[in-house]
């Protein structure tokens, strides 16, 4: 058994170590936030946060995972209390099917966490390993800059 | 007593007279007139395309280029063992770049290493190397980079400690390690291996990284392409003690010069991405001849033991790479199954050194904008040293048949502290 740290909660998991970690958020703790893409890392749908870092969760076995502290999109904000990321997506209507949103949502959450004050190519650098099959990304961009200026006012 | 010291005074005086004199004129260059910008017109179309060609095997713009910025302004900062150099602006603009140096000001840079100025370069430009380029091809390069659009950009200084700070110490370097002499071609050898010794060794100066370096920094000339260090990556060796674990051949040498992939020998990383996102773009018969030369110092036999089938003995990592690499890496894997080559062949798990199977893991592959190519997604944040330490081992046990590397936990340290491409 390993026991998992999502969201500020221990969870204590029966699947195999060499399980990814979306695998266990979907399928065993019906947190269904971070999505299956590819399962190659290169498609961004599955991003998590681990320890403050964007990471692919379709690719992290949970035997990397025990001490560690995993956050989900369902750990950011509710649909009635929305985080200032969620927020800035829906602003800027930065989704057209949405199946990648959580995913860039998170990498964005990571990005902010550490550079409160990106430049414009600090944000596509950084938001890179995400795709958007629908061509959503210029208002992505702009929802993560939009989601810097409104935490950078939140905490004057 | 005193005349004695006065005569000490003299000789010294005598003694070191004609040494300062020699000193002064070796260490004083003249500045070279500027000149108008010349104009596009003045450039064939024919040498301008020549320069082009010589400028991407030369990989001006890897250095001469920030990221996000205009192609050959310069900008980025070029991590050597000794500080931070700044790749200049090689654009034909006037105040901030080369729109007013004169031919002869751009060939002594290339040939001799000395600005418009007369101020000493660091070898950091490889100077070294383009001294043997030929005038035809020193013309082509200054006319390529003439016709470029003239960018202004100013460049941050470099930051090296003092006694290199002072260009004029680079006078002594040269008179240790710098030896300007034209090319010669090995009368021995077919015209396209001399083709390719010329392009690899006067304008690639693929030596700068795949040759060792001493302690100032000068390439050891006595261990040619016997590997070195950039940039926290090994440039693996590309001679007998090359690690592949199939021998090259030129054919696979050429594309994986040309696609930064090999399936007999794996994928570019680190600072060879560059590279071969230049060499894309030159004609193929170039590449070829470059690979001709290098297969021919290569090893002809397998010179790693074949990889044993499974080794159970390193258990450690197998839940990892059966949960982080299987997807791709297994044998019976999409990628694989496409064609992918085995980790078996990979001359970075059959490396005398782990360092680039860290560097890879840690950094990935960069996605080849455009274009279809090797990539690999980066596992910095999701492994923790020891984690990252028990994965190096067992993939190195069970896809190697080299002996098992000595120093992975050290190297993991080092990498993760230092960072990388």
């Amino acid at each position: 058994m390993i026991t998992l740290s999502i969201n500020g909660h221990n969870h204590d998991v029966t699947a195999e170590p060499d399980t990814p970690l979306l695998y266990v958020l979907r399928d065993d703790l019906q947190m269904n936030g971070a999505k299956y893409g590819c399962g190659l890392g290169q498609c961004g749908a599955c991003t998590v946060m681990i320890d403050g870092h964007a990471a692919f969760s379709c690719l992290t076995p949970i035997a990397l995972l025990p001490g560690r502290a995993i956050k989900t999109i369902e750990g950011l904000g509710t649909a009635t209390s929305l985080n200032p990321v969620q927020r800035a997506f829906i602003e800027e209507q930065a989704a057209q099917c949405g199946y990648c949103t959580a995913g860039m949502v998170m990498r964005a959450q990571a990005l902010l966490e550490h550079n409160p004050n990106p430049d414009d190519n600090t944000i596509r650098d950084a938001m890179m390993p995400n795709l958007c099959r629908c061509g959503t990304h210029t208002r992505v961009l702009k929802a993560v800059k939009r989601a810097a200026q409104s935490m950078n006012r939140a905490s004057l | 007593m005193t005349l004695r010291i006065r005569l000490a005074g003299i000789v010294a005086i005598v003694i070191a007279l004609p040494v300062m004199v020699s000193c002064a004129a070796l260490v004083w260059q003249p500045a070279m007139p500027p000149v108008t910008p010349p104009k596009a017109a003045q450039f064939s179309p024919e040498v301008i395309a020549r320069g082009a060609e010589m400028a991407a095997i030369g990989d001006c713009a890897v250095c001469h280029t920030a990221s996000h910025a205009q192609p050959y302004a310069g900008g980025r900062r070029i991590p050597t063992p000794f500080g931070l150099i700044t790749a200049t602006n090689i654009t034909p603009d006037v105040e901030s770049g080369v729109g007013n140096w004169s031919e002869a000001a751009f060939r002594r840079a290339m040939r001799d290493g000395v600005d418009d100025q007369g101020r000493f370069l660091y070898p950091a430009m490889p100077y070294p190397h383009f001294t043997q380029a030929t005038d035809q091809d020193i013309t082509a390069l200054y006319a390529f980079l003439m016709t470029r659009q003239p960018v202004h950009a100013e460049m941050p200084p470099n930051e090296l400690p003092l006694p290199l700070k002072l260009r004029p110490v680079m006078a002594g370097w040269n008179l240790l390690f710098f030896k300007a002499q034209p090319w010669r071609d090995d009368p021995k050898q077919s015209a396209e291996w001399n083709r390719g010794a010329y392009l690899a060794t006067a304008i690639g100066h693929c030596a700068a990284c795949h040759t060792p370096i001493n302690a100032l920094g000068g390439e050891v000339s006595s261990k040619p392409y016997a590997g070195g260090e950039v940039e926290g990556w090994d440039a693996p060796a590309l001679q007998a003690a090359s690690s592949a674990a199939k021998p090259w051949t030129v054919e696979e040498l050429t594309d994986y010069l040309r696609t930064g992939l090999s399936d007999q020998h794996g994928a570019a990383g680190g600072p060879m991405v560059d590279v071969t996102r230049e060499l894309a773009t030159v004609p193929e018969q170039d590449v070829r001849a470059i690979a001709t030369y290098f297969v021919s110092q290569m090893p002809k036999s397998p010179t790693v033991p074949p990889a044993p089938k499974e080794n159970e003995s390193v258990a450690a990592g197998s839940a990892v790479f059966a949960g982080a690499c299987a997807g791709c890496h297994a044998p019976n894997a999409p990628m694989v199954q496409r064609g992918a080559p085995s980790l078996a062949l990979s001359s970075v798990v059959n490396a005398p050194s782990p360092r680039d199977a860290i560097q890879t893991i840690l950094h990935g592959l960069p996605w080849r904008e455009g274009k279809t190519g090797p990539y690999m997604p980066p596992f910095e944040a999701v492994l923790n040293n020891q984690q990252l330490t028990d994965l190096v081992r067992y993939i190195r046990a069970r896809f190697s048949g080299g002996p098992a590397w000595a120093d992975v936990e050290a190297q993991t340290q080092n990498a993760r502290q230092n960072g990388g491409t």
